[in-house]
């Protein structure tokens, strides 16, 4: 008997970058009926920065945390309500008391790789709460494995049960996350888990590579529903667990469907790898900021591919949406 | 003219930098700088300039209470209430470099007047120091301010423990001070930390919805504004200039440091002491003009 995964599906939280943050309360219930009957042990909900990051800097929900929560929380039976937290958005006091009220069951409080410590209060409270916790590391192919493994520990230590890593720009190669969480698994004494994005079409291989290397929590989303050119898409993730003899708790039939009914109720497109979005992962930018590059660059009549390279070598993290502009404004400048 | 005499209560980043700012004041002198450890880096600083140090904390000034005319408290919200309280009753005038917000907000290029009126003021933050001077002039030239964001990416080695653990006091204080200022309804504050090698300088973007906008009228008081702002902050720079796009005010500027005790690109840091200098030096000039200084309640 090989090992359980623990799956989380976060296709109403990450899915909501490709819809610049516009899904609406109905579209969370359907698909929350859908991963719930599937048996999909946690469903993540949300803007696409998670709680609280609804802005003009990011997108603004066209829902309001509570309803997108709420909503979530009459459709879930069986599946746990997940929240993504990242401090300097989310405020426990404005944000996170709030959510434990509406009734999120597991909170994963996230930072950029190398900044672990703002997450110590945002960690001790959830637990304090006596909710499920995890710390999420992000862009963590900016990070060396010995760097990501003081950071994790950092969580370890606040209380976090679990650590994910995040490759947010879909940057990595199996090898990459063999090392990491290799690493990780070594370093820690609590489960590692990881979340791929597609964008150099690795999000299935790396997920395997991840599980392979000893983690054993994935997240995934259906038709890879997410920023940029998309996550792991789950129900492929699903089946390929199945082949490889892994328990999980999904019904490949249920997920199926339920990936079905979320192409046809939630998506106005199917996440592709577009050409931008294979720059975007080679030069390591956020997945989150496709939507905005392309926009802007559009506005401005500049290449996507430049910004993307140029935003690269800044080397600008999730949240600073607004370098964007002031990268286009200054390819403009240059040409003139 | 004789110097205000200042004492310094936080002997950690923002205390030290602050220590070498006064030293080139024509107005200031700091007669006491005061920590809890004779062994800290910014305590040997101090020594090293021939400043008097103590490690008596607030007891410091308790027990030779004649010792300066104003303090700045550079330790942590929460012993800035307790400081407060003693401080108050010794007729100190006090510039609070934390959130604890027990005097009123002041930013210099805005509120200096109204601000020396008060035995206590409050620094707000840097992200503040940095943004609200933009958002009350969006809030000057636009009268219907629907919303207004200000999002702050500061090199992460300018974010020392205090500020790391005390995010949601920053977002918090922040915000506050955007509303009150612009006279925003709603506002929000965000914060990033960057671990770019070499450091980024602090970078602030101001967003708004409004209802009409009226970008000329903006371009043109900003550009006086930042003006005025190098007068206390020679590192503070327009970057973007008031721009509509996709429906916002969009604002950016950036603040590098003097380099003085922190690192050049540590702008949040220098710009909120900058502040407190320029309204420290108001204090003086006030105090050295004929005639009782009287102050209003806090």
């Amino acid at each position: 008997m090989k090992q359980h995964i623990l799956i989380s599906d976060p296709t109403l939280r990450d899915g909501n970058h490709a819809v610049a943050h516009q899904l609406s309360a109905k579209q969370v219930a359907v698909y929350c009926q859908a991963a719930d009957k599937a048996g999909v042990p946690i469903v993540e909900v949300g803007h696409g920065n998670g709680l609280g990051a609804s802005s003009l800097q990011v997108g603004e929900s066209l829902e309001s945390d509570e309803v997108l929560l709420t909503t979530a929380r009459k459709h879930l039976g069986n599946s746990k309500l997940g929240i993504h937290v990242i401090p300097g958005f989310a405020t426990i006091q404005r944000d996170l008391r709030m959510a434990i009220d509406w009734g999120v069951d597991v909170i994963r409080v996230a930072s950029h790789c190398t900044e672990a410590d703002i997450t110590q209060r945002h960690i001790g409270y959830s637990r304090e709460k006596g909710k499920e916790t995890y710390g999420v590391l992000m862009m963590t192919h900016m990070a060396s494995p010995e760097l990501l493994v003081e950071e994790a520990q950092k969580m370890e230590l606040y209380g976090a049960e679990g650590i994910i890593i995040m490759d947010s720009a879909g940057a990595y190669l199996p090898a990459d996350v063999t090392e990491r969480i290799a690493a990780l698994v070594d370093g820690l004494a609590i489960p590692v888990g990881f979340h791929g994005h597609n964008n150099l079409g690795m999000g299935i291989a790396n997920s395997i590579a991840a599980i392979e290397a000893g983690a054993t929590m994935l997240d995934g989303t259906a038709r890879g529903f997410g920023a940029g050119a998309g996550n792991a898409q789950l129900e492929v993730l699903i089946a390929v667990l199945d082949k490889m003899g892994y328990s999980h708790g999904v019904d490949l039939y249920k997920i199926l469907d339920a990936a079905d009914i979320a192409e046809k109720e939630i998506m106005p497109l199917v996440p592709v790898i577009k050409s931008e979005s294979v720059v975007s992962g080679l030069a390591g930018v956020f997945s989150g900021f496709s939507k905005h590059v392309n926009r802007i660059s559009k506005e401005y009549n500049v290449d996507q591919r430049d910004v993307y390279f140029e935003l690269g070598r800044r080397k600008v993290v999730a949240g600073q949406e607004d370098l964007i502009i002031e990268v286009v404004l200054d390819i403009v400048k240059r040409r003139s | 003219m004789s110097k205000l005499r200042v004492a310094i209560l936080g002997s950690g980043n923002i205390g030290t930098d602050l220590l070498i700012k006064i030293q080139r004041s024509e107005y200031l002198e700091c007669v006491l700088f005061i920590g809890r450890n004779l062994s800290s880096p910014g305590m040997a600083k101090a020594i090293s300039l021939g400043v008097k140090v103590s490690d008596q904390s607030i007891n410091a000034i308790v027990k030779d209470p004649d010792c300066c005319d104003l303090v700045f408290d550079a330790t942590s919200a929460r012993d800035a209430q307790h400081h407060w309280a003693i401080l108050k009753k010794l007729g100190k005038i006090v510039v609070d470099m934390t959130p604890a917000k027990v005097g009123g907000l002041c930013i210099p290029a805005v509120n200096l007047n109204d601000s020396i009126a008060q035995q206590n003021v409050n620094m707000v933050t840097c992200g503040g120091q940095a943004s609200i001077p933009i958002a009350y002039l969006i809030g000057q030239t636009h009268p219907d301010i629907e919303y207004i964001e200000v999002v702050s990416s500061i090199a992460s080695r300018s974010a020392g423990p205090a500020t790391r653990l005390n995010l949601d006091e920053y977002i918090e204080t922040t915000e506050e001070g955007v509303k009150m200022f612009s006279g925003a309804k709603r506002a929000k504050a965000i914060l990033n930390l960057n671990p770019a090698n070499p450091c980024i300088d602090m970078q602030t973007t101001i967003f708004a919805k409004v209802a009409e906008p009226n970008i000329e009228a903006l371009a043109l008081a900003v550009e006086a504004m930042v003006k005025n702002i190098n007068s206390y902050v020679p590192g503070y720079q327009l970057l973007v200039s008031p721009i509509y796009e996709n429906g916002r005010i969009v604002v950016m500027v950036k603040a590098q440091g003097l380099g003085d005790y922190l690192p050049k690109y540590a702008g949040n840091l220098d710009i909120i002491n900058c502040a407190a200098i320029a309204v420290a030096e108001e204090y003086a000039k006030k105090a050295a003009n004929p005639g009782a200084v009287t102050f209003l309640a806090n």
